[in-house]
């Protein structure tokens, strides 16, 4: 031993002490829920394909989008993205503008031709499905990435249902739409036009099919009771739409009322601008509080002149005069009638009063179950009918595109377990990334990009696109706003702000390991963390 | 001013460590995975110890800024008690342990021995607690300020003697529960408008910098103490370190409590150039005195049983009077 003087052991390292020992509690790296996956009806999982986007990388954000919905660049125009209602940045400042970033994206998609390969082998099993609107063709397309043959009976001389016979050209180009329902076929998706299924129980006795999806849609128009002296004058606005896209022009006249206060009656509206009414007026029942059409459509639609007459039903109608009562809402804000009349003059009156769905193919399957108006279908989007099962807005639920794209994802992988004999389970839920799980202190100021719009003057007169997209700097700006609630973007906090360098660094895509033998458990990088993607738990015992 | 460069990144900015979308030029050191970790792990600092984190950024950043030639040394304190007690030590520098009061002296004859030698690419740091600084080497300290020897030295401010049991130093703030200026009498806690403000001290002595930095803006200090690197003569630079122990607040809040210190103007960070201030570290988000003060127990009688309207309101005007003096607020934050 050649020790110094005093000296008697030799230096050593505090590796040597494991101060994990002094833990009660440990840190655990979690993924949480994001408010904008929840939200979501077609069960995108949006804080996913925002962290491809953010890296620039968007064709991985496109693929990302792909395996739950195969219409991006419809959807990122024509969806009510609740999404970004839920987003926790409004809490910050503005929601991210997800819907238009996905909008880049499928631009993107159908410029660069990027495809969805089938890799799974073909299981020989044919499903039939009814209906080439975005339910339909949602279930199709899963369908086929599940190794299965799909085969769409579209009645309609196109296929695209609502998107193309109820959405306006001025929200969703038809090119676009066309670019995505051709990806769609291409994959093998055999789509039949103007093959309308009369009666499903003699289709399924003459055309064997291993499963049915059924996706009608709901096409009919309501009607009110009005007693009117020149029926001619009124028309219903699916019917209107409708006609547009398969090349009649209606003939409004100069002045146009449209009667409901949905988004039927905002694009019903829009569309009358469009095609010459110098007047266009929406009579609704209720106020604008309490009108069902989205408020960006309402805004949209004021923007461009559209006049609105609320607490106003209409009774009657004689040679162009229309008697209108006013309303008023009771304490439960219903609307009741007052008994004070006044007249309105007009050339035209658009009903958009909802729609109905067409049943009468289904009165001869056995077990079908319908109620109000809607087939009824379990968790499992089965009616009671076994094998035959329904989505989009002809079974009970909220009826919008993104819900009819979801409703098909889910019945795929239903009708897929279905033809293995087999149940689906999903998986489950992470919790939910509230915004008191974050720690927002972190995040940039930053305001969202706005998307530019089109002069009134060419949306009064023309069915150009009203909203512009993005362009590659401002969409990458925009996906780099998102706060990836719950799910770790590699920010390195919890890797620096460690008192005892017991967070290990994995590298980029890698994210980070807890090194347990030296973490005191104190909470540093839970609390620290901006996207609450660490848990604390006890230690066990 | 210079100050950090503020990094354009509009999902986290500047704010975080580090991010994997940043360009590696632009990361922080402590977002390395090969930083120096100069206060390694099995140290035995309390649960969320800010002195310990203080002291690895500051440390990791110097050894980056002269390619890992420095060497230490540190006053007695808990800094030296947890991280070396005989014969383990946690540092991975050359790093002598000096007497309670003579750091600075003793920093002074490393680099003149330094110098001797030849070795002008060896820096020398010296580094203690607040109460090595500002009392007990504060004589040392001024000397060698004075001396403009080739030292940075770096205090740990966690504002009281922790090591011992938390007696008062001339750090303490107003009215801060201590063992020795306990929670009793008429005016409970530490007294009012007593104590020293060491940087602006070493200001006077016209030593070419001095800077205030915390844990919670890890870019800041490491702009800071890189800086200092890059400058010779003495240089002197004072982190602010909760102490979750001394000062009643959650281990987990160790960051979040330095935060609101610097947001609420308690704790103004600032650097100064022979002198003279040349940059200031704007407030973000203003937050009232109280916030800061209620996250911790030392502070608890001033708000239980019942509020100490009058002492509040002091404390609250301390932080005014430095928002005003160093001029920290931000643009579009309001007053």
């Amino acid at each position: 031993m050649n020790k110094p003087f005093a000296i008697t052991l030799d230096v050593g390292s505090s590796l040597a002490n494991k101060t994990g020992s002094w833990r009660t509690e440990r840190p655990v790296y979690v993924d949480r829920l994001p408010p904008c996956n929840h939200a979501c009806p077609a069960g995108e999982n949006i804080q996913q394909w925002l962290y491809h986007a953010e890296e620039g990388n968007y064709e991985a954000a496109w693929r990302e989008i792909m395996r739950n919905n195969p219409l991006p660049a419809v959807m990122g125009r024509a969806c009510y993205h609740p999404c970004e209602g839920a987003c926790n940045r409004a809490q910050l400042d503005r929601p991210v503008g997800i819907h238009a970033i996905e909008r880049f994206l499928g631009d993107e998609a159908i410029r660069c031709g990027w495809k969805m390969p089938v890799e799974a082998p073909s299981s020989g099993k044919n499903v039939l499905v009814v209906g080439a609107g975005p339910s339909g063709l949602s279930c199709g397309y899963h369908l086929t990435l599940m190794g299965h043959q799909a085969t769409i009976y579209e009645a309609g001389p196109m296929a695209g249902g609502m998107m193309r016979f109820g959405i306006p050209k001025y929200r969703l180009p038809r090119d676009i739409l066309d670019a995505e329902i051709r990806r769609i076929e291409e994959m093998g998706v055999a789509i039949r036009l103007d093959t309308k299924v009369a009666d499903l129980a003699e289709t399924m006795r003459t055309h064997p099919f291993d499963a049915v999806f059924l996706a009608v849609g709901a096409h009919l128009a309501k009607r009110a009771y009005l007693p009117a002296g020149d029926a001619s004058r009124i028309l219903d606005a699916i019917g209107l739409l409708h006609n547009l896209e398969t090349g009649e022009k209606p003939l409004l006249g100069r002045r146009v009322l449209v009667y409901g206060g949905g988004n039927t009656a905002m694009d019903a509206a829009r569309t009358a601008k469009r095609l010459g009414a110098e007047e266009t007026i929406v009579v609704y029942r209720r106020t604008r509080e309490r009108m069902p059409a989205h408020d960006f459509e309402v805004q949209e639609a004021m923007e461009e002149g559209i006049m609105f007459k609320w607490l106003s039903t209409i009774k009657a109608e004689s040679g162009g005069t229309f008697t209108v009562e006013k309303m008023r809402l009771d304490d439960k804000g219903k609307p009741q009638p007052t008994g004070a009349f006044e007249t309105m003059e007009a050339d035209s009156l658009i009903l958009a009063l909802g729609q109905d769905v067409d049943l009468s193919f289904l009165t001869r399957v056995e077990g079908l179950e319908i109620e109000d108006g809607v087939v009824k279908v379990g968790p499992d989007m089965m009616t009671g009918c076994r094998g035959v099962f329904a989505g989009g807005d002809m079974v009970p639920a909220e009826r919008t595109i993104t819900v009819a794209v979801g409703h098909g994802k889910k019945a795929a992988r239903n009708i897929d377990a279905y033809l293995r004999g087999a149940t689906y389970a999903p998986p489950p839920k992470h919790e939910l990334a509230a915004f008191d799980k974050l720690n927002p202190w972190y995040y940039a100021d930053a305001s969202p990009t706005v998307q530019p719009i089109l002069d009134r003057a060419r949306r009064e007169s023309t069915f150009e696109e009203v909203v512009s997209g993005l362009d590659e700097s401002n969409a990458l700006f925009e996906a780099r706003r998102c706060l990836s609630c719950g799910n770790c973007f590699e920010c390195d906090n919890c890797y620096g702000v460690c008192p005892d360098n017991a967070v290990i660094k994995l590298g980029r895509g890698n994210r980070f390991e807890f090194n347990y033998d030296y973490c005191k458990g104190c909470g540093l990088c839970v609390q620290e963390c901006p996207c609450g993607a660490i848990r604390m738990e006890p230690e066990q015992i | 001013m210079s100050g950090p460069a503020q990094v354009k990144f509009y999902q986290t900015g500047t704010f975080t460590i580090g991010n994997r979308l940043l360009d590696v030029s632009v990361r922080s050191v402590q977002a390395d995975e090969n930083r120096s970790n100069s206060l390694t792990s099995g140290h035995r600092a309390c649960q969320g110890c800010g002195e310990a984190l203080g002291a690895r950024y500051a440390l990791d950043t110097a050894m980056r800024a002269t390619g890992n030639r420095i060497v230490v040394a540190n006053a007695t304190g808990c800094l030296e008690v947890f991280s070396t007690p005989y014969p383990e030590s946690s540092w991975q520098m050359p790093w002598l342990h000096s007497l309670f009061g003579n750091a600075p002296a003793v920093a002074t004859g490393m680099a003149a021995a330094m110098k001797v030698k030849g070795r002008t690419d060896v820096r020398v740091i010296a580094q203690g607690g607040d109460g090595g600084t500002v009392d007990i080497g504060f004589g040392c300290l001024s000397g060698m300020f004075e001396r403009n020897d080739d030292v940075l030295y770096i205090c740990y401010d966690n504002e009281a003697y922790m090591n011992t049991g938390v007696q008062r130093s001339s750090a303490t703030p107003p009215a801060a529960r201590t063992a020795t200026t306990p929670a009793v009498g008429g005016e409970p806690g530490n007294v009012m408008h007593q104590g020293k403000n060491v940087p602006l001290i070493a200001m006077a002595h016209g030593i070419p910098y001095v800077a205030t930095a915390t844990v919670a803006d890890l870019r800041d200090l490491e702009y800071k103490v890189d800086r200092a690197m890059g400058i010779h003569g003495a240089r002197y630079l004072h982190v602010h370190v909760p102490c979750p122990l001394g000062w009643g607040s959650a281990p987990h809040d160790t960051v979040k409590v330095a935060r609101l210190a610097v947001e609420c103007g308690l704790f103004p960070v600032f650097e100064a150039v022979d002198g003279e201030v040349v940059g200031r570290r704007t407030i973000r988000r203003r937050v009232a005195t109280d916030e800061y003060l209620k996250l911790q127990s030392r502070f608890r009688h001033l708000f239980s049983p019942k509020r100490d309207e009058e002492r509040l309101a002091a404390i609250q005007a301390i932080a005014d009077r430095n928002i005003a003096r160093f001029g920290l607020l931000g643009e579009g934050v309001p007053a």
